[in-house]
């Protein structure tokens, strides 16, 4: 019996680091059923692209008629790449808490994963890989309207849509680690709880400014607050150093949700 | 002497305080096809799993294909086949879908898993259901892809965990069938069962499993000879009125039911007759051959009916 058994390709630094028995550098055929599962079902794909759009046509538009300018800034300008990061943020969010939470409870997705070579690692890559595939694609989606309606103007724009991927991955990673937590369908009343002020309160609509100092303190540590610094920036063109603050914010969060979701992964599959 | 598949010492599992598998020695050898027998909570699927490498154990040595599930594990899943008790498809993928993917876990290409989702469509008898959705498929059909889906490897060995629980004889026959053709294209197979007919049919060896332990071990023929006689009778009566008193002497061995006794002799007939001439009046009598619900129920005081 001859086998055809592929290298894993591009897992090379995550092969060397992480024990063999977490993680066989498969991550990508969890992807790949991602995509087969959702070439299925399009329509609640394309759904999540709606929702900044009306939001940017509402408030932007709608709203920006009583506000003209934020810090020099046209609000319609203002508002849109806030709520592209958002709309990353939300994307990855969902797939990685309510769609992760189905498979592990209900569907024992992974419980069959795992009889085969595949290890948790493989799972957390694979599932936060996807949840940013689909961040990434809303994004680039939105990212389209924003250009149609004249709301880029500065060259840096085209490292928004690696930037929102990033925000994605680092979302996606603490959602799925979040989850891994989580016992019934009532502890997603607290996802809620947590991403509708985040959404609402880090300046998406309005400055830093407005808030007395103590509450900016709070906001500045938020995670959707970075994200929006980094997307109104590079839309904008008010670009600095200061911005790889923000990128590394994002990356160290990526790193410990994918650590700690493929720890309790694995515990919580193998009893 | 070939090195055995499985090999277990002293093994245990423990959930906190709780010991599901108390200490047990197992080998299976290549070609085989081994059977854990024992009521539900017996220890088979905290056993199966721990062979499967899907949970590590809490005590004891445990080699599978040579190696250690500790250190191996991947390189051991990545050989074998695992048929959970409960079925786990993947219910957002279509039928042939299930095959394909869980061929790609194992690292074969896109040609491989899509050659071989086609043989094992044809074999599990679902070429027809190829490109449907899981959910709506009868228990039996799910149970076949499964096992259709645990092949995709081409595993050396392969386990089954309950193959036949809650599917109705037609299906029962027909998985069997398909088990029967594995094990003689040369696949050892491990079952757990709490069906005898089951046990009886299809393993050459096999070891019965109660509280956690193994309580027999051997070939389902020689099982019986050691812990049953060759023939039973069972006299029934309304529940509450048997009385094995008159009968005692009749048998070398009688074991009480609510409804019923059980004689143990080497002819049923003769003891029925004599019961007869005693004056006995069951509502009905059956002789029967000796089968290893009687061993099973000789071991441990019990019926496996749950
Ligand atoms: N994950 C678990 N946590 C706690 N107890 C368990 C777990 N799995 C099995 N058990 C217990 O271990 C015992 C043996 O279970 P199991 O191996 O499933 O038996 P069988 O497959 O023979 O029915 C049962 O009493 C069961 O309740
Ligand atoms: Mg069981």
């Amino acid at each position: 019996m001859t086998r055809v058994v592929e290298r894993p390709a591009g897992a090379g630094l995550l092969l060397r680091v992480v024990p063999p028995g977490l993680y066989a550098g498969r991550a990508r055929v969890l992807v790949e059923r991602a995509y087969l599962v959702n070439r299925r079902a399009w329509l609640s794909l394309v759904s999540g692209f709606f929702e900044p759009v009306f939001f940017l046509l509402s408030l932007g538009y709608g709203f920006g008629q009583l506000v003209s300018a934020v810090d020099g800034v046209p609000y319609p300008a203002y508002v849109a790449p806030a709520l592209l990061a958002a709309s990353a943020m939300n994307g990855a969010i969902f797939d990685a808490t309510y769609n992760l939470f189905f498979k592990i409870k209900y569907a024992r997705l992974y419980e069959a994963v795992l009889a085969t070579p595949m290890g948790p690692v493989d799972i957390a890559v694979g599932e936060a890989c996807w949840a940013l595939l689909r961040g990434g694609l809303y994004s680039a989606g939105f990212l389209a309207v924003m250009l149609g309606f004249g709301l880029v103007w500065s060259p840096w724009a085209v490292l928004v849509l690696p930037a929102c991927l990033l925000v994605a991955l680092a979302f996606a990673a603490v959602g799925m680690a979040a989850t891994t937590f989580m016992r019934s369908w009532q502890d997603f009343d607290l996802v809620q709880l947590l991403v509708l002020p985040l959404f609402l309160f880090s300046t998406t609509f309005y400055p830093l400014s407005v808030y007395p100092a103590w509450l900016r303190a709070v906001v500045q540590w938020t995670p959707l607050y970075h994200a929006i610094e980094l997307t109104r920036a590079l839309t904008t063109g008010h670009v600095g150093w200061g911005l790889l603050g923000h990128v590394g914010y994002f990356a160290v969060m990526a790193a410990l949700g994918v650590a700690v979701a493929a720890r309790r992964l694995g515990r919580l599959l193998t009893a | 002497m070939t090195t055995p598949l499985v090999e277990a010492r002293g093994l245990t599992k423990s959930f906190g305080s709780f010991e599901a598998v108390r200490g047990i020695d197992v080998e299976v050898h290549p070609g085989e096809a081994f059977g854990f027998l024992g009521a539900n909570g017996a220890g088979k699927s905290s056993t199966m799993r721990m062979v499967s490498c899907t949970s590590p154990r809490t005590g004891g040595e445990l080699r599978v294909l040579g190696m250690d599930p500790d250190r191996d594990g991947p390189r051991i899943r990545a050989r074998i086949g695992v048929v959970p008790q409960l079925d786990n498809l993947d219910t957002e993928l279509t039928v042939r879908q299930n095959l394909e993917v869980y061929g790609r876990y194992f690292g074969l290409s896109r040609a491989h898993v899509r050659a071989k989702a086609v043989e094992l469509l044809e074999f599990a008898q679902l070429a027809e259901r190829a490109d449907d959705e899981v959910e709506p498929l009868s228990g039996g059909m799910k149970r076949r892809l499964t096992i259709a889906r645990s092949l995709v490897n081409d595993p050396d060995l392969l386990l089954l965990d309950e193959p036949t629980t809650g599917l109705d004889p037609q299906a029962r026959h027909l998985l069997w069938d398909r088990l029967f053709r594995l094990k003689q294209s040369g696949v050892t197979l491990i079952i757990t069962t709490h069906y005898m007919d089951e046990a009886e049919q299809l393993c050459d060896r096999l070891v019965v499993m109660d509280g956690g332990r193994i309580v027999a071990e051997g070939s389902p023929g020689e099982l019986i000879r050691r812990y049953s006689t060759r023939e039973v009778l069972e006299l029934r009566f309304p529940p509450g009125e048997q009385d094995p008193e008159p009968v005692r002497d009749l048998a070398e061995r009688v074991e009480v039911l609510p409804d019923r006794l059980l004689l143990y002799t080497a002819d049923g007939d003769a003891a029925l007759a004599a019961a007869h001439a005693r004056g006995v009046r069951p509502v009905s009598s059956l002789v029967r051959r000796s089968t290893l619900e009687d061993v099973f129920l000789r071991l441990t005081g019990r019926t496996l009916v749950d």
